[in-house]
């Protein structure tokens, strides 16, 4: 197969490095070759962050370039708007219907753009969840990102077993529980 | 090939893998993005070698080459402009060579992820006369890592190792290999070689010179460096990251891919220029490759029509060289989000204090650097590691202590210790009167939390002594000593209003640990908003947690808010209340 274009994008300590071992470790137990690209140091403090996943028969370079992504996944309504040039005409667009103010707004420099979702329904396939409500609800916010990987998961290649698998290995343990309810979450809840 | 032993790798893992595979006994680095994650990576094999942080990148690569030199294998870590500060050290061990193999793993910054500048260590590497190899994916970075070795010791060459951020944080897979058996060399004295006093330096330099030529001619048969012969109307000469664009953008093409970018395989390279129509020479940053090639007369495309800023990618390359109109939709016009200090971090108290008192501040490198932004805007300089209580020293010189009595020095304690000592020491010698602030947040914070002399820890997790800085600030002949709690408002303003307001240099020590170090239940703070008045003090220290309601009251993001109080305090109408404690 041709090699699948994956992105997550958010801001710094959104826990983006988190899901891209997830989805690395995926690929692997799909028999893929895959290469990640990830965004380290200064950027991940409170900065737009962005990571690449590629997986298929043969992958070369590390990075989805603009115009190539299957599916984008955001973190945030804005830079899930920032992003969405990457998308493929058919890409799948996942978004936390949440806000994070940069810099620039919670100054007031300028302001937060409105109706982002609407905006970005015009062009894309657009699934949203307030996954960080949702995972308040489950007792944990920071297990927000399996909320919109469950919703992810429907636009990818691997089976809720393997899904499973990878998180019981990559989660700490006393977390596996809730992060599996998380990711049900979004796995049963697809709005387009 | 088994399946079995594949595993994901982070390119800096993997170069920490091949390092231990190569049989590496010792290695020092000091952090610096993106070469940080390999000494994280490499202390998991401290059962069959040592590992270190040093504090900064000169007595790391000395530590190596102590190694080295008595004959085992040994490497040093570090980011592009370390290698400037390890320059001294690395220009002198090119001459002098190696006993057990040596390899300087130097990390470039194209696109300037996290750097102060987009410096080519190809070129450093150059100056110094020492070899370079440059990986393109994470299983090659494990697997040139111990072919550095081995040819470090067959040429008896010191050996740069260098990649880019791309490369370092990428994952791919990598096939595990076992630790080799390595005996150390023997150690016999021969000043001749190790000692570099002119005598010795000027045969030195003579012999250095054939070992590169013998290298450089053994480059044309070296498997490091392939030819991958297909359709002759276009040839690229690349290597590293670029390779994979190239594979992406031109499957048909030919490609010399070099593994070894310096010296270069000049046979190699002429016989694949007279097999193609076309050649391109693809490399990020400056013209290392393709100067050289171009010297030698042979007609090639490069820097006409690829840039030497920033990264490549598969969709320049094609633009560039194919023409093709790629039709991608147009970026949204949205408001940037830069880097910024998180929501609790000691720094942000430290500079309001500072913005406050409307002072200058002479900056330096590290998470504090974010001051020099909106809404704080308190940083005037970055330069480099160090930098800030020598220039300030500098201001002094130029125009007199009055003239610095708004000024201050900032710099943190893991940037203090690697290079700042020595700017204090200056200061106090040459009757200096500056304030320095020690923003002392008990760790080297941008890079991700690594330990540092005054942490009292070591890489490999052992207990250690902590430089004790107040301490050693006084031993250096400093008076005025103070240190404060970095959220202490007020006794922070009266002391850096007395302290900079003195004839004697004055050291002021802001001492509270990065927020992101403690695991400890933070506390929580609310905004009522019947008792907001809207004046907005409490926003401007610029907290990512705080945002206005569209009624302009305020609002605290309580998955956000780690509890500093700072905001708190800044209200004058009480609206800010606590409403759970913390551990801390």
């Amino acid at each position: 197969m041709a090699a699948k274009n994956i992105m997550i994008v958010g801001v710094g300590g959104q826990g983006t490095l988190l899901t891209s071992r997830i989805l690395g470790g995926l690929a692997i137990a799909g028999g893929y070759d895959v290469k990640l690209s990830e965004v380290h140091g200064m950027a991940q403090r409170g900065g737009s962050v962005v990571t690449f996943v590629r997986y298929g028969e043969n992958v070369a370079e590390p990075i989805v370039e603009e115009g190539q992504a299957d599916v984008l996944i955001a973190f945030e309504r804005l830079e899930a708007l920032r992003y969405a040039h990457f998308l493929k005409e058919d890409g799948a667009l996942i978004v936390n219907d949440w806000r994070i103010d940069p810099m620039p707004v919670v100054i007031g420099a300028t302001e937060y753009p409105e109706n982002i979702i609407e905006t970005l329904k015009k062009d894309h396939k657009v699934y949203t969840v307030n996954a960080t409500e949702e995972s308040k609800k489950l007792g944990n916010p920071r297990v927000f990102n399996l909320i919109v990987l469950g919703i992810a998961a429907q636009h990818m290649d691997f089976t809720k077993e393997q899904w499973y698998d990878v998180i019981e290995n990559t989660v700490p343990p006393k977390t596996i529980e809730i992060n599996k309810q998380a990711f049900d979450v979004g796995y049963h809840l697809v709005s387009e | 090939m088994s399946e079995t032993k594949k595993v994901i790798m982070l390119g800096n893992e993997a170069i920490a893998r091949g390092a231990y595979e190569a049989g590496v006994k010792v290695s020092a680095a000091y952090p610096g993005t993106p070469s940080t994650e390999i000494s994280e990576y490499l202390v998991q094999y401290k059962d069959d070698l040592y590992c270190e942080w040093s504090p900064n990148e000169k007595v790391a690569t000395e530590v190596a080459i102590g190694a080295s030199i008595i004959g085992t294998r040994a490497m040093c870590c570090m980011k592009h402009v370390g290698f400037n500060v390890a320059a001294d050290p690395a220009y002198s061990m090119s001459y002098i060579g190696v006993n057990g193999g040596l390899v300087i793993v130097v990390a470039d910054d194209p696109g300037l992820y996290s750097s102060q500048n987009e410096q080519d260590t190809r070129m450093v590497a150059r100056a110094a006369q020492l070899p370079v190899l440059e990986p393109s994916d994470s299983s090659e970075a494990k697997e040139f890592m111990k072919m550095a070795f081995d040819l470090s010791e067959r040429f008896d060459r010191p050996f740069v190792f260098r990649t880019t951020t791309r490369l370092a944080h990428s994952q791919g897979l990598v096939e595990l290999g076992e630790r080799k058996a390595v005996e150390d060399k023997p150690y016999e004295k021969d000043i001749r070689k190790t000692v570099m006093m002119p005598g010795n330096a000027k045969l030195r330099h003579i012999e250095i010179e054939k070992r590169n030529q013998e290298l450089a001619e053994a480059a044309n048969t070296l498997p490091i460096n392939r030819v991958e012969m297909n359709d002759t109307k276009i040839g690229v000469i690349t290597s590293g990251i670029p390779y994979q664009y190239v594979k992406e953008v031109l499957p048909e093409a030919s490609v010399l891919k070099l593994g070894m970018v310096n010296p270069l395989p000049r046979k190699l390279i002429e016989d694949f220029a007279s097999k193609v129509e076309t050649l391109y020479i693809i490399e990020e940053l400056d013209p290392v490759i393709e100067e050289q090639v171009k010297s030698w007369g042979v007609k090639t495309i490069g820097k006409e029509i690829f840039t030497v800023q920033g990264e490549y990618s598969a969709n320049m390359i094609r633009t560039a060289i194919l023409g093709e109109d790629l039709k991608i939709g147009t970026p949204a016009q949205v408001p940037v989000r830069p880097p910024i200090l998180c929501p609790g971090c000691p720094h942000r108290s430290v500079y309001h204090v500072l913005s406050k008192l409307k002072l200058h501040v002479a900056g330096d490198i590290g998470c504090y650097t974010l001051g020099a932004v909106a809404p704080l805007s308190v940083v005037d300089t970055t330069v480099c590691m160090g930098s800030s209580i020598s220039s300030l020293h500098g201001m002094e010189k130029a125009k007199g202590k009055e003239y610095i009595k708004n000024w201050v020095a900032a710099i943190g304690d893991s940037t203090f210790l690697h290079t700042g000592v020595n700017s204090l020491m200056n200061m106090v010698y040459n009757h200096g009167t500056g304030t320095v602030m020690i923003l002392d947040n008990s760790t080297t914070g941008m890079t991700g939390h690594q330990d540092h002399a005054a942490t009292g820890k070591t890489l490999q997790g052992d207990p250690t002594y902590a430089i004790d800085i107040p301490a050693l600030c006084r031993a250096m002949g400093v008076k005025n000593v103070i240190e404060v709690n970095a959220f202490d408002l007020e006794t922070l303003e009266k002391v850096v209003k007395e302290e900079v307001a003195k004839d004697e240099v004055s050291v002021i020590i802001t001492k509270t640990p990065c927020v992101l170090l403690s695991k400890a239940k933070k506390p929580l703070y609310i905004a009522h908003a019947d008792k907001c008045k809207k004046c907005g003090m409490c926003m401007k220290p610029g907290c990512p947690a705080m945002t206005k309601r569209p009624d302009e009251t305020i609002y605290i993001d309580d998955t956000m808010c780690t509890g500093c109080g700072l905001c708190e305090k800044l209200c004058k109408f009480g609206a800010i209340e606590l409403v759970k404690e913390g551990d801390r």
